[in-house]
């Protein structure tokens, strides 16, 4: 897998982080290693092979949907980076 | 007097407690003074374990009073009724602060405890402080947290592994009883290993992860370190069982564990019990001082009356990448809740809404955690799912089918806990595939969702501590403890004690 700065700029977006010009070419070097390292998956065939995506066979746990929590509103803002008027206050985000 | 404290088990401190020997708020007194004294040379002269990033002196000593009244009332909720704890920093208590390390949560204050903290609540157990880790538990030395690195107290010049090097080095330096870490890829068992430590990485859903702060969600599980098996036993037994609110959380009741690992050694030994060694797993990748310690230790069960064999476990090669990729799938998908808005750090640089975004979080994470977010952001996008992210789900269902074949075959599957003993701090932390390489024996078992207890088999390289692992089929940490506590109780390993910093 190569690793150029289009691919880098790319994941950078998908991932939603700003990368110094330094961190891009740190990240070039060993995401290029790390891809190489996981394409030793592709030494195993696996046509046709079921994927697991849990550790056990799973099926859902239903229950009543009850209310178990009481209005704690300034518990979840305590910790806000902006709040205002008991909401989470950020830059506008839709245009005039 | 402080000392002795300070060097029994969890079990013989619940013990004294019971008896009236000493009350919890003094022996909580004596660890907090140790872990506080610590904390001061850290901060002084560098010089510390530095194994918790915060200690909530209050706190601990009003959860002491309560359960000195509680043990005075006649109620005695567990064994280990106020002991002091120490718990991984990323599993939610109310009131004080969670950080996952990472300073992106810096002065955080959880609205909820996690389930397994309720438990331990209920339970009697007094909480120390918070324990530091790999930012977020990504990492295999505990070198990548934003509060500064700790150090082994077995030799300060080496990492105590990770990513729960806080908690088993708190264990190891004296500083607690037993703590609480978790368990990804190894971040239980790894430190064990590194410190001389016994610990276990439970089944998947067997104890809730209902406010530990989400790593890789089919792979993370909370779990015990301690002195010993039964301190373990005894702490699993209070950490497991259902919770409403953990829908993964299969387990029907509580591990009930106590009763059979208290007992000496039974007459019939391990009699009966069969138990593999994957060659593959003691071939060239392993240290020859590790290699020579898991050695003895299997000829030792095999005095105790186990079978013992060696037998080819295949895949063991593709454990690494196969888990890398689903953790770090998994790791960019729950870590995109930390965007600046709700909770954590928000970048004051930010002048729009994509900055406050993409500004936060590339200022709020560390190298480590942003290298994984991108080798997630990868293995997930179009075009390269199928080769990547799939084709590891593929492997990752091989890999299950391999050590169910084996579980027919075996009680136990035996393995080295880690390739080498502890390495030096700075020795890895600039080559990630060589971090990630740490991983080898221990990932697979996360893959798979099966328990695994790491416990000392012996001393390597420069006198540092080396651990095995007993793997078994899902649920069945009873046979594994008591195993554990058989062979505990024909060695002297887990006994040995760092020198006193």
């Amino acid at each position: 897998m190569k690793t150029d700065d289009s691919l880098i700029e790319y994941l950078a977006e998908l991932s939603k982080l700003k990368l110094s010009p330094e961190e891009r070419e740190a990240r070039k070097a060993d995401l290029g290693d790390i891809l190489a390292y996981m394409e030793k998956l592709n030494e195993l065939d696996t046509t046709g092979l079921p994927e697991m995506t849990h550790p056990f066979d799973a099926s859902n746990r239903f229950r009543e949907d009850e209310v178990t929590n009481e209005d704690r509103r300034a518990d979840m803002l305590r910790n806000a980076p902006g709040s205002k008027n008991d909401y989470f206050k950020v830059f506008k985000a839709v245009e005039d | 007097m402080n000392s002795d404290i300070r060097k029994m088990t969890a079990l013989e401190l619940g013990k004294a407690i019971k008896t009236g020997e000493i009350s919890s708020p003094e022996a909580t007194r004596i660890f907090l003074d140790a872990a506080l004294a610590d904390q001061e040379k850290e901060k002084k002269s560098k010089n510390g374990v530095n194994a918790y990033i915060s200690i909530d002196e209050e706190a601990a000593m009003r959860d002491a009073r309560d359960a000195q009244r509680r043990i005075e009332a006649g109620e005695y909720p567990s064994p280990i009724a106020g002991v002091p704890v120490a718990v991984k920093d990323n599993i939610c208590v109310e009131g004080g602060v969670t950080t996952a390390a990472s300073k992106m949560l810096e002065g955080f204050s959880p609205p909820y405890n996690a389930d397994a903290i309720d438990k331990l609540k209920d339970a009697g157990a007094v909480i120390l402080g918070k324990t530091n880790m790999d930012e977020f538990a990504m990492g295999a030395s505990s070198e990548t947290s934003y509060f500064g690195i700790t150090r082994n107290p077995w030799d300060p010049t080496r990492v105590p592994g990770g990513s729960s090097g806080g908690s088993a080095a708190a264990v190891a330096a004296r500083l607690a009883p037993y703590a609480i870490g978790s368990d990804t890829g190894g971040s239980i068992r790894q430190p064990c290993a590194f410190c001389n430590l016994t610990g276990v990485k439970p089944t998947y859903g067997s104890v809730s992860r209902f406010g530990l702060m989400a790593f890789a969600s089919s792979l993370d599980q909370i779990g015990p370190i301690g002195k010993d098996a039964r301190d373990c036993a005894v702490a699993l037994s209070i950490l497991s069982g259902p919770d409403k609110k953990d829908s993964t959380s299969v387990i029907k009741e509580p591990f009930r564990m106590c009763e059979t690992i208290h007992g000496e050694l039974p007459a019939s030994g391990l009699k009966g019990l069969k138990i593999g060694l994957p060659s593959n797993c003691m071939d060239d990748g392993l240290a020859d001082d590790v290699r020579a310690c898991v050695t003895t230790a299997a000829e030792t069960l095999r005095d105790l009356g186990a079978e013992t064999e060696f037998f080819d476990l295949p895949l063991i090669e593709y454990a690494v990448p196969t888990y890398y990729i689903i953790a770090c799938a998994e790791a960019g998908s729950n870590l995109s809740r930390y965007d600046g808005v709700k909770y954590g750090f928000r970048s004051e640089n930010a002048k729009d809404m994509s900055d406050i975004f993409r500004l936060s979080r590339s200022e709020g994470f560390g190298t480590e955690v942003k290298r994984r977010i991108m080798v997630g952001s990868f293995v997930l996008s179009s075009g390269y799912f199928d080769a990547y992210y799939k084709k590891a789900l593929q492997v990752r269902g091989m890999i299950k089918r391999a050590f169910d074949e084996a579980f027919e075959r075996y009680d136990i599957v035996l393995s080295p806990v880690s390739p080498t003993v502890a390495f030096e701090i700075g020795g890895r932390i600039s080559d990630p595939l060589a971090m990630y390489l740490s991983d080898i024996y221990t990932a697979s078992v996360n893959l798979i969702g099966s328990p695994a207890v790491a416990l000392p088999c012996g001393f390597g390289e420069g006198g540092l501590p080396a651990g095995m692992q007993f793997i078994g089929k899902a649920f069945s940490e009873n046979m594994l403890l008591t195993a554990a506590n058989v062979y505990q109780n024909a060695t002297d390993y887990h006994r040995r004690e760092c020198p006193e910093a």
